[in-house]
């Protein structure tokens, strides 16, 4: 009984952090839209400046607290520079642009964390007063885990106080439910989101504080609270902050008691809490059903014109280059060295793995933060059956984009049926789910020590042909994705994504053509897989990464995700300047500070250079169309 | 819109040309590069730390006049601490710097990577820091060598201590959920069960590598009700693990076996709070009085401004391993390198090693001992270096591992 | 003669709100049947509930005889269902001409290939269709850049694509000049009277219902309050009171 009540308190004092973090997550999506994935960064933040505070103000009774007070209020403060100097100018962005600009916050604190505290872990001061354990029926249950009890119901309550009893909080209850709404009423947004980006980042900032007790600062804190948060937000329903509480608790308690149950459940157990509740409750516990056009309404997408004179140009000369470069590479090697061919297939991978995702993300409208299930599993599905069957490269390869195709279906069936943060999210969970299967089933998989030996056969084993067959395969995967663009099937994916509404009034079952394209998608995926696991020689858990989806998500994004060029851009940029900027020693700190610029000057991603002021003001492109009457979304 | 794929093309070619002006091949006669590849930014507090006591290595070895007339160059790189990456930089280094061999990586699925890589490029590959017993056994293979007693040898020399402690019967053990945590695991239960029949494993905990959630698992070992906990956490996680468990009391009363635990990348960080009374592999460096070793901590502390960590051993002893080598193989050509690397013997300031022939992996020892508090800090006593020739299986049995 | 559309005890609450409440009718071949009322009134969610955007929560709905209640839209349309919406829903990405395409591809079941381009198919049916509505000259505009009325006549031209037997016009002519509404309505009345097929429309323009509806069903606050023609719906005292007189006498001038 002991037992049972203290792992209870366990856990429930395990859901503070938690909460904090993920409340603050849901109040600035909730009125801002903008999915933050800078905020696991602040809540580093907030574990990093406690401590120096704490060292600062002295830790003594009071002390503590006033130390814990005033690292939530500067991370606050490091929201609110956020948001003014970058947020703010992109507001009027594509929705889920503000993405990018968020990635490279968190390269940029990442950096900049490491400068200021170095890189040895730092353990959290104890609270004065609370350092001991207090003995229920025989067990013992720190004190501390007490304060951390009381610490989720008192923040939930103020906040409560906070939305229903000040004008400011009623304020941004109306901005949560309604956007519009509140800018018809002349209220200054501006300084509404300025405010939300404090408390919502303070809140992560007082998380990270908090929980010093119980443990410390480092520099790995950011990657690993932020998928948490991100799974608390989303089941309790986005924009909900008892439902970030309810399901804080129902996480926290899920872990501790699985835990004892199922030791090797740690990885995995999460993420099916999310896709059970997003099957089950597509909008969380307590979530709402997204109101269409609720977000920003997007400058409409020009109609798809087939290839002109300079396209055709340009993807000669490209092609031209590509074709010729291992020419070169025998002719001067000393100009053209081998790593150059290396890493002009680690390009072009990347340039099919980006081409793959932008099938469903800008015709189908459809955002994954789960593609890396496929690329992985492509690459798993082939060295797999090079494992156990001993299979060539020539039928191996094969099983990847198969292998992906099947994965997309079974996943797709179950995501296409939500759409929007929900589909991106449910497709974060699905991919967890596959990472952590691959990682957990040692036996098969090779578990984290992956599976080596995933070699090209001799003919395709030197540099120049792998080369060669890498570019054939990533130019005609280009070309099949862009005739499935200009084909019908394509044009209905955009049409879904224009207007479910009249697409499904054109008897277009959105669902199941969505359903294809992700297919469709995860095939390609596959293919770059199968494409990287026989240039490597070998394949990690590490491909079916969260970070690997994000890699692909930014390539996407940065480029530009209105036309197929962008994808490509984007690959390319990011992978070179990642190869370029990979020799310095703080490298993320300028990848992120070159995405923030990027994002800041051209918010219509790298492809849409040609229609930045720069090209204007060079009058090399047509001034901005007109706007007309479109894009709402209500049976109406 | 015509111009927007003008530009777009311009960006690639850009693109090309900027990565062809980058490829400036500098290869100077007079010097022997290595080329290095670790986790600089994933996991800094490990690898800068190689990192220093490797160029203190070649900086002494090239003051004394280099290695076969030449001097050595330390290319080093990051691999951001993914096994792609690290397998592409390898390519790089291998190319466009023109390196004679690739040595480094902590990570094991990185020490992997490179040893697959370095078989299908037949290029010589020192690991450094890996852990993985997969790396010199099941998966080793010719042209792959590794530096550090592995999971295996360490977990072995704790189970041959623990083994003496007739009273640990019942023994829980908590793990990092993941290849390294599963092998010190496996390999300890195997080795202890075979020199102490009488005892049994309770249970296991395995907490996501560097997201425990401490209260639970503490709670959960608790439940057990073992004699004995087999402790394979570190980094963070072993901290927030050691203040929950001691809050609540776990250790009491118990046998407490800390993997790596005594090293001081993992005990320094926990100040007074570090854990006292634990069997732990590490390395006391303030205590080692061998005239070699005291050589090294002064170089070290003069040349760093800072106190070695077992990282700056092992790089250091790499450089060393790397220099005999070349001087046993009278050249850089690769089948002379592996062929010296094979049974290569070399002085180090922890003491002989000797690379075995049989699986390429070296006889580094650890130091074993207790972990006391001195002057508000954690670090060993009662210690005592094992030389890790006795803690690997013999030829035959290791000749079964290998199958190559 | 079969009715072409009945529906019976149709009925639809939003949490306390009864937005449609028991309401039964029949649709003609040939005809043109006007549904009236406030706003707010249901007219919109009867709509909706025909077309499958919403489902019901109970009654039934015959097309030639067949129970449609519940099937999703997509469905309903290729049972021979065409709509226009209140609030124009156009794919905003493409030219007029490919948005009329996009439903005649649908309607030659074509929309999953994969391979031959879009640009090519149905272009001659596509601009007979706009010719119809007299879009033919825009074929070539963007969607997204078209005046409002515009765009309700691209919709009645995509919402004829698939040779519909039943036609759903909600508010066809809102937010168009009045020549353009007179326009609208006589192409309306040409196609009833072609095709035979059976349109069902709501209109806040009185002059626009009563020159042109066959008969007109009035509904009030989710419940049908009077049916008939023309005629004796004006008569009628209840929506004489509902809309205080003015619109009705307004129809009447
Ligand atoms: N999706 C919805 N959710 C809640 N209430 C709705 C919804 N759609 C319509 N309503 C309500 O149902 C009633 C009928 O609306 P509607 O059918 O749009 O009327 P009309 O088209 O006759 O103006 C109104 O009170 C409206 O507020
Ligand atoms: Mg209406």
């Amino acid at each position: 009984m002991g037992e049972f009540i203290v792992t209870l308190l366990t856990g429930l004092s395990s859901a503070a952090a938690l909460f904090l973090v993920a409340s603050g997550l849901s109040i600035i999506f909730g009125v801002t839209r903008i999915v933050n994935f800078a905020h696991g960064s602040f809540y580093m933040l907030g574990a990093y400046i406690g401590v120096t505070a704490v060292t600062a103000v002295g830790g003594g009774a009071v002390g503590f607290w006033v130390a814990i007070l005033l690292a939530a209020v500067a991370v606050g403060l490091i929201g609110v520079a956020m948001e003014i100097l970058l947020l703010r100018r992109i507001y009027r962005a594509p929705e889920l642009f503000q993405l990018i600009a968020t990635f490279g916050v968190i390269l940029v604190i990442q950096d900049v964390t490491l400068w200021i505290w170095g890189s040895e872990d730092l353990v959290g001061p104890r609270a004065p007063g609370f350092t001991g354990a207090v003995t229920i029926l025989g067990q013992r249950l720190p004190e501390y885990d007490l304060v951390l009890i009381a610490v989720s119901p008192l923040v939930l309550a103020g906040l409560w106080l906070l939305f229903n009893r000040t004008r400011w909080g009623t304020l941004v209850r109306a901005a949560t439910l309604d956007r519009q709404m509140v800018s018809a009423l002349g209220v200054n947004q501006r300084w509404l989101f300025t405010g939300v980006l404090f408390l919502g980042s303070a809140l992560a900032g007082l998380g990270g504080a908090i929980q010093l007790p119980k443990g410390g600062a480092d520099l790995l804190m950011d990657f690993n609270i932020i998928a948490a948060a991100f799974v608390v937000v989303v089941v309790g329903g986005m924009g909900s902050i008892g439902g970030a509480f309810l399901a804080a608790i129902l996480i926290g308690l899920l872990q501790t008691f699985g835990i004892q149950i199922f030791p090797n459940s740690t990885l995995i157990l999460m993420f099916l809490v999310m896709a059970v509740v997003l099957i089950f409750r597509p909008w969380g516990l307590l979530g709402k059903p997204e109101i269409p056009g609720h977000g920003v309404v997007e400058a409409p997408e020009a109609p798809l014109r087939p290839a002109g004179r300079g396209l055709r140009l340009a993807g000669a000369l490209v092609l031209a280059v590509l074709l010729l470069l291992p020419v070169a590479h025998l002719a001067v090697p000393a100009a053209v060295d081998d790593f150059l061919l290396v890493l002009v297939i680690d390009i072009m991978i990347f340039v099919l793995f980006a081409a793959a995702l932008h099938f469903i993300m800008g015709p189908g409208g459809m955002v994954s933060f789960g593609h890396a299930a496929f690329f992985g599993g492509g690459a798993y599905a082939a060295a797999l059956l090079v494992k156990f069957a001993e299979a060539p490269m020539e039928i191996a390869f094969w099983a990847a984009p198969a292998g992906a195709a099947l994965l997309a279906i079974l996943f797709g069936w179950f995501c296409v049926r939500l759409t929007g943060v929900y589909f991106a999210m449910l497709t974060l969970a699905f991919a967890q789910i596959a990472w952590s299967i691959v990682f957990q089933w040692g036996e098969v998989t090779g578990g984290d020590d992956g599976i080596l030996g995933t070699w090209p056969s001799d003919w395709a084993s030197s540099r120049i042909a792998y080369y060669y067959m890498t570019v054939g395969f990533v130019v005609a995967g280009l070309l099949a994705l862009r005739r499935m663009l200009f084909a019908p099937f394509g044009y209905t994916l955009r049409a879904g994504r224009d207007s479910p509404l009249r697409a499904a009034a054109i008897g277009i079952d959105i669902k199941r053509h969505q359903w294809i394209a992700f297919t469709i998608s995860g095939a390609f995926a596959g293919l770059a897989g199968a494409l990287f696991v026989y240039s490597k020689g070998s394949v990690f858990p590490t491909e079916m990464e969260i970070a690997r989806s994000f890699d692909a998500l930014l390539m996407v994004l940065l480029g530009g995700v209105h036309s197929l060029t962008g994808p490509i851009v984007g690959a390319t940029a990011l992978t070179w300047l990642n190869d370029l900027f990979s020799e310095l020693s703080y490298w993320r700190f300028l990848l992120g500070a070159t995405i923030i610029a990027l994002v800041l000057l051209l918010p219509d991603g790298l492809a849409g250079l040609g229609d930045t002021w720069l090209a204007r003001r060079l009058g090399l492109a047509a001034p901005a169309s007109g706007s007309g009457a479109n894009g709402q979304e209500t049976p109406a | 819109m015509k111009v927007k794929y003008v530009l777009t093309a311009g960006v690639a070619l850009g693109v090309l040309s900027g990565a062809l002006a980058s490829s400036a091949p500098a290869l100077a006669a007079d010097e022997i590069k290595i080329g290095d590849i670790n986790s600089y930014t994933r996991l800094p507090a490990h690898t800068v730390p190689y990192r220093r006591g490797a160029i203190l290595a070649i900086e002494e070895i090239n003051k004394a006049g280099g290695v076969l007339g030449k001097k050595l160059v330390f290319v080093s790189r990051d691999d951001q601490g993914k096994p792609g990456e690290a397998v592409k930089v390898a390519e790089e280094l291998r190319s466009r710097d023109k390196v004679a061999l690739v040595s480094g990586s902590l990570f094991s699925h990185i020490g992997l990577a490179l040893a697959s890589w370095a078989k299908q490029r037949k290029t010589l590959y020192l690991a450094a820091e890996p852990l993985a017993d997969a790396l010199v056994w099941a998966k080793g293979n010719n042209y792959t060598f590794r530096l550090r007693p592995s999971t295996y040898m360490q977990a072995a020399m704790l189970a041959a201590e623990a083994a003496k402690r007739k009273d640990a019967k019942r023994w829980a053990t908590i793990a990092p959920n993941y290849a390294y945590g599963k092998d010190a695991v496996a390999a300890f239960q195997k080795v202890l069960k075979k020199l102490r029949p009488d005892v049994t494993f309770v249970g296991s905990q395995w907490p996501g590598l560097f997201k425990i959630d401490a209260g639970a698992e503490v709670q959960a070992l608790a439940a057990m009700k073992p004699d004995a906990i087999y402790n394979v956490t570190f980094g963070s996680d072993l901290a927030k693990f050691v203040r929950e468990g001691r809050t609540r009391g776990l250790f009491k009363g118990k046998l407490i076996v800390g993997l790596l635990t005594g090293e001081p990348e993992y005990i320094d960080p926990l100040k007074d709070e570090a854990p006292v009374g634990w069997l732990v592999t590490g390395y006391p460096w303030q205590d080692i009085d061998t005239p070699a070793h005291k050589k090294f901590l002064a170089a070290y502390q003069a040349r760093w401004n800072d106190y070695p960590r077992i990282g700056s051993i092992v790089g250091y002893n790499t450089m060393l391993a790397i220099q005999a080598m070349l001087k046993k193989a009278g050249s850089t050509d690769t089948d002379k390198m592996v062929a010296a690397m094979k049974g290569l013997s070399f002085d180090a300031p922890t003491g002989p090693i000797t690379f075995r022939a049989v699986d390429h992996q070296s006889t580094m020892g650890a130091y074993v001992g207790w972990t006391v508090l001195k002057d508000g800090k954690g670090t060993m006593e009662r210690w005592q270096y094992l030389d890790g020739a006795n803690y690997l299986p013999s030829v035959e049995e290791t000749k079964k591992l290998r199958k190559q | 003669m079969t009715a072409l559309l009945e529906v019976d005890r149709l009925s639809k609450a939003f949490g306390g709100v009864r937005a449609v409440q028991d309401v039964s009718f029949a649709v003609n071949p040939g005809e043109l049947l006007a549904l009236i009322g406030p706003n707010g009134a249901g007219k919109t969610t009867c709509f909706n509930m025909l077309m499958g955007q919403i489902r019901p929560d109970h009654g039934a709905i015959l097309l030639k005889g067949r129970d449609i209640a519940g099937l999703p839209p997509h469905r309903i349309w290729r049972l021979g269902v065409g709509r226009t919406f209140q609030i124009t829903a156009t794919f905003s990405s493409m030219t007029v001409r490919e948005n009329v395409q996009m439903a005649l591809i649908s309607h030659r079941n074509a929309g999953r290939r994969l391979w031959r381009p879009a640009a090519g198919t149905e272009t001659a049916q596509a601009d007979a269709l706009l010719d119809r509505v007299g879009m033919a000259e825009q074929g070539d505009r963007a969607c997204s850049v078209l005046a409002y009325g515009d765009l309700k006549r691209v919709e009645l031209a995509i919402a004829l694509a698939n040779d519909p037997d039943l036609l759903l016009m909600d508010e066809p002519t809102a937010g168009m000049a009045p020549r353009e509404r007179i326009e609208l309505m006589r192409l309306a009345d040409e196609i009833v009277a072609e095709r035979k097929i059976g349109v069902l429309f709501t209109e806040h323009d009185m002059d626009v219902v009563f020159a042109h509806a066959h008969r007109i069903m009035v509904l009030n606050r989710g419940e049908l309050i009077a049916e008939g023609t023309p005629e004796a719906v004006r008569a009628n005292e209840q929506v004489r009171e509902i809309y205080l007189g003015s619109s009705v006498e307004a129809g009447q001038a």
